[in-house]
């Protein structure tokens, strides 16, 4: 029996070593971004347009993310955060300028508007190149929930309990908090912030789970009647499930942007220039935003979108002048240690 | 004889690794642990598993761990004696198919629970389906006990069934001989010839079940800290590595009063699962 | 009645332990996407389970990783066994202590500890620092199941032998290693089971794109676990499922297992 076994497990061995060793001619790109944010099938594509083989990992948070990247011992050559983590990036040094010759499609096809956005985190738009933006808002179910949702106040409704999904880090989970008491979701003020956490804290007993990207197939398998989300997730779980709504509250959200960066300790930095070029390309972008539905700054991709319904869609493309939105600020060290000490206390509370 | 230097010699390449990765990090831990980012000496690492969120989440675990363990070993205990009583010719088939599982990777396991324990989950589609009312399981502290005792039973079925299956048969016979009956004799003679299996098995449960922050992140919901969670977070969200290296030697401290523990009441080393 | 309670308690307990098998394996048939919807029986996850990059990766690297740490492992653990047990009792009683750290500390505690180590060394994350992390823990299974082995040894065979004409390192061979030999199987075998089912301490050490299956099933179980994750194990399952089977089966195994006690 033991001999047996251990003729496998050799036999396996032996397999598993021959399985390895592929290397590929112009060397490689290592890609570290969001779970399930990008086309595989672009990255194939790109492997075979240039020869660079493509190491992919993945990240749940820019709160996972910012530790892994400030310790050096994996090294990156393309990252995906977001607004205020650009900023907490550019401001520890980790991330390197970007040389925007070596980029054509990215002047060329992303929309001013979006340069400017991203100049409130990155001034002179010098380190970030923009990949998807949105908001952040409600999810809900129509069969679960049968009043008009437009308010935040509906998280601590308890006629839902067990029946609310609420995202699992610092920032948008303190979002949603301070936009229900109509405070900034930059604020560094204590005592807003301690009215926000008490807030959070007894909403904790309504809510069924903190989660990230769990949410969309909670969501879809309706498990929750409620949840907070990405704008992207929406038009990918409303074609799962057609009873799903979203609403951006009337007390204001998170307009955030995803953007591309190249970190300073990067070892195939002319790879990774190539791969972000390759990703502003119109037919690329076109290709990700139809497999993750998240809102593509590439306007020249957005006049490529052939279904008039997503194009015109309020979800993927809303009219930003008609909600109260705020991008993230990085708001530095000291307010950095204060939210993760208010997070703290509301996930250890009952 | 080979001669006892060159012996000696044969465990260098053993010495030089268990120097450099077990005895070196862990003084990592404790330098990291002992200091603030500046580099200076500072007991607040460790002092701060007083605060209230820090000592609330080893609290719970403590209790969540204990509460695990006795569930364990009640479970295991009659099982353990019907594998060293009925299955020894065929022991392999019997007792392997409590350890099969075992080599289905954990984590996909304990995933498969939240499939069964979900609000719309398998158990509560056939409740409803037999009329009973639907029941909230998953993202509750029952649920992490729950997979708690679920992945760590094995842990303690083994080293019961090793130390019950190495029991005389004669030394019952013997006892009921003398006229003791089952109860007594249980007490009398089982029991006590089983006691470094049940120490060593507490313990497999005990230490895993306390430090675990898989658990009670799958089945949990996030929404139910244990010590383990706010130590992996410190690292990996965070970023205060003094903090989750000071609350690792809080953790340390507890494993080892356990072992101390196990040691002094199995002073053989019988109870060990090899 | 007795015989009948018996069985029953078995077959609860086997019940508890098997039914999340048995979702993974019904789950591997469900044509929908997401684990919560029954969307009708397939096989397709089982063809596109062998087209998944990402998964076959992980599985190489996971049994890559559990067969070198598992072999290495033997072998240091082997030799350091016969060192030890020449030892004087406090120097064997030290080099004991400091096999048992990585036993009985916490995972989450031996992960960081090895992270904080890469990372101050400069050791860049990636297929080695998870080896390196794996032979780390694995060590102390093989000292521990060879070293009871070194104690019922015989001398008076190994003396034989040379007083037959063999030399130290031929004897030693020919008659301590085949007497060490159950107790090495069985510390290798553990070893590459730990391996496997690590996931804790390969968590703090892995680096970009490596992926052994326990941290891609944790990956995927954030985002939605892919069904050709469930193809995968109900494979693997069924595969371990029917060697048992056989190997009990055959009458010559039979011997073997008997032996190998």
């Amino acid at each position: 029996m033991k001999k047996f076994m251990l003729a496998l497990v050799l036999a396996a061995m032996v397999l598993s070593l021959a399985a390895c060793g592929k290397k590929s001619e112009n060397g490689k790109v290592v890609v570290y971004n969001w779970g399930e944010y990008i086309d595989p099938d672009t990255l194939e594509q790109f492997e075979k347009e240039t020869g660079i083989e493509v190491v992919y990992d993945e990240f749940e948070t820019n709160e996972l993310m910012f530790p892994k990247v400030a310790a050096g011992a994996t090294t990156y050559d393309v990252i995906c955060p977001s607004d205020y983590m650009v900023d907490k990036m550019i401001n520890a040094g980790l991330l390197q300028e970007l040389d925007f010759d070596k980029i054509p499609n990215a002047k060329k096809n992303i929309g001013a508007q979006y340069w400017a956005q991203s100049d409130q985190f990155d001034p002179g738009n010098k380190y970030s190149v923009p990949y998807c933006w949105g908001t952040v808002g409600i999810l809900y179910n129509k069969t679960m929930v049968d009043e008009e949702i437009d308010s935040w106040n509906i998280l601590w409704d308890p006629k839902y309990s067990g029946q609310i999904l609420m995202q699992d880090s610092v920032r948008d989970l303190f979002a949603v908090g301070l936009a229900k008491n109509g405070y900034s979701i930059n604020s560094t003020n204590e005592d807003e912030l301690q009215k926000a956490k008490q807030d959070l804290i007894d909403q904790k007993p309504l809510v069924q789970a903190y989660v990230i990207d769990e949410v969309r197939d909670k969501m879809i398998g309706n498990e929750a009647a409620i949840g907070v989300i990405y704008s992207g997730e929406a038009i990918y779980t409303q074609r799962e499930n057609s009873d799903l709504e979203y609403v951006i509250p009337k007390e204001g959200t998170n307009v955030w942007i995803d953007n591309w960066v190249i970190p300073a300790n990067a070892e195939n930095v002319e790879n990774a220039h190539k791969f972000i070029d390759f990703m502003c390309r119109e037919d690329i972008a076109l290709k990700n935003f139809e497999y993750i539905t998240y809102s593509t700054p590439n306007e020249a991709a957005q006049k490529l979108i052939e279904d008039e319904d997503i194009k015109n869609s309020p979800i993927a493309f809303p009219d930003l002048s008609k909600y109260k939105l705020e991008t993230y600020l990085y708001l530095g060290e000291d307010a950095d240690e204060l939210y993760s000490k208010l997070y703290k206390e509301i996930k250890s509370a009952d | 004889m080979l001669r006892n230097k060159n012996k000696l010699m044969l465990g260098i390449p053993y010495y030089v690794w268990s120097v450099i990765f077990i005895v070196i990090p862990l003084f990592m831990v404790f330098y990291y642990g002992l200091t603030d980012k500046t580099g200076a000496f500072t007991f607040e690492n460790v002092s701060a598993i007083a605060t209230y969120e820090h000592s609330k989440a080893l609290w719970l675990a403590v209790k969540l761990s204990i509460i695990s363990t006795i569930i364990c070993f009640f479970l295991a205990y009659p099982l353990a004696m019907i594998l060293a009583k009925y299955a020894k010719g065929k022991s392999s088939v019997l007792v392997m198919l409590f350890i099969l599982p075992m080599w289905m990777n954990f984590l996909l396991r304990t995933m498969a629970w939240q499939t069964l324990l979900e609000n719309n989950g398998v158990i509560n589609t056939m409740l409803s389906f037999i009329g009973l009312p639907r029941m909230t399981m998953i993202n509750t502290p029952g649920a992490i006990v729950f997979g708690m005792v679920y992945n760590f039973l094995p842990f303690m079925v083994l080293p019961l069934y090793n130390s019950l299956e190495k029991i005389d048969p004669n030394m019952i016979n013997a006892a009921r001989d003398l006229g003791a009956n089952a109860f007594i004799t249980f007490f009398k003679v089982t029991l006590p010839l089983s006691v470094p299996g049940i120490i060593s098995g507490i313990t497999m449960v005990f230490v895993p079940a306390l430090t675990t922050f898989v658990i009670s992140t799958l089945l949990g919901g996030s929404k139910i800290l244990l010590i383990g969670n706010v130590i992996e977070q410190e690292f990996s969200q965070t970023n205060n590595w003094h903090l989750g290296s000071g609350l690792s030697i809080v953790l340390m401290i507890f494993i080892i009063i356990s072992m101390v523990i196990q040691s002094i009441a199995d002073k053989d080393g019988e109870g060990s699962v090899l | 009645m007795n015989k009948i309670l018996r069985r029953l308690y078995m077959a609860l307990i086997v019940i508890f332990m098997y039914a999340p098998i048995g979702t993974l394996i019904v789950l591997s048939f469900n044509a929908s996407k997401s684990r919560a919807k029954w969307g009708g029986f397939t096989t397709k996850w089982y063809v596109s389970l062998f087209k998944n990059d990402a998964i076959m990766e992980a599985l190489w690297n996971t049994l890559a990783i559990a067969g070198i740490a598992a072999v290495v492992s033997t072998i240091v653990g082997t030799l350091a066994c016969i060192a030890i047990n020449n030892m004087k009792k406090k120097p064997r009683m030290l080099w004991m202590g400091v096999t048992n750290i990585p036993m009985l500390n916490a995972d989450i505690v031996t992960g960081i500890s090895l992270m904080l180590l890469f990372i101050a060394l400069g050791i860049k994350f990636g297929f080695m620092s998870i080896l390196v992390a794996h032979i780390t823990f694995d060590i102390p299974y093989v000292i521990l199941s060879v070293m009871p082995r070194m104690k019922t040894l015989n001398p008076s065979t190994y003396e034989a032998a040379l007083d037959l004409g063999a030399s130290p390192v031929n004897a030693y061979f020919k008659v301590v290693v085949p007497d060490l030999m159950p107790g090495i199987v069985s510390g290798f075998l553990m070893a590459f089971t730990m391996s496997i089912d690590d996931f804790v301490i390969t968590h703090f050490t892995k680096g970009a794109g490596v992926d052994t299956l326990s941290t891609k099933i944790y990956s995927e179980v954030k985002k939605g676990i892919k069904p050709e994750m469930y193809a995968l194990s109900t494979l693997i399952f069924i595969t371990i499922l029917v060697l048992l089977i056989l190997v009990n089966r055959t009458p010559a195994d039979e011997k073997i297992k008997d032996k190998a006690k």
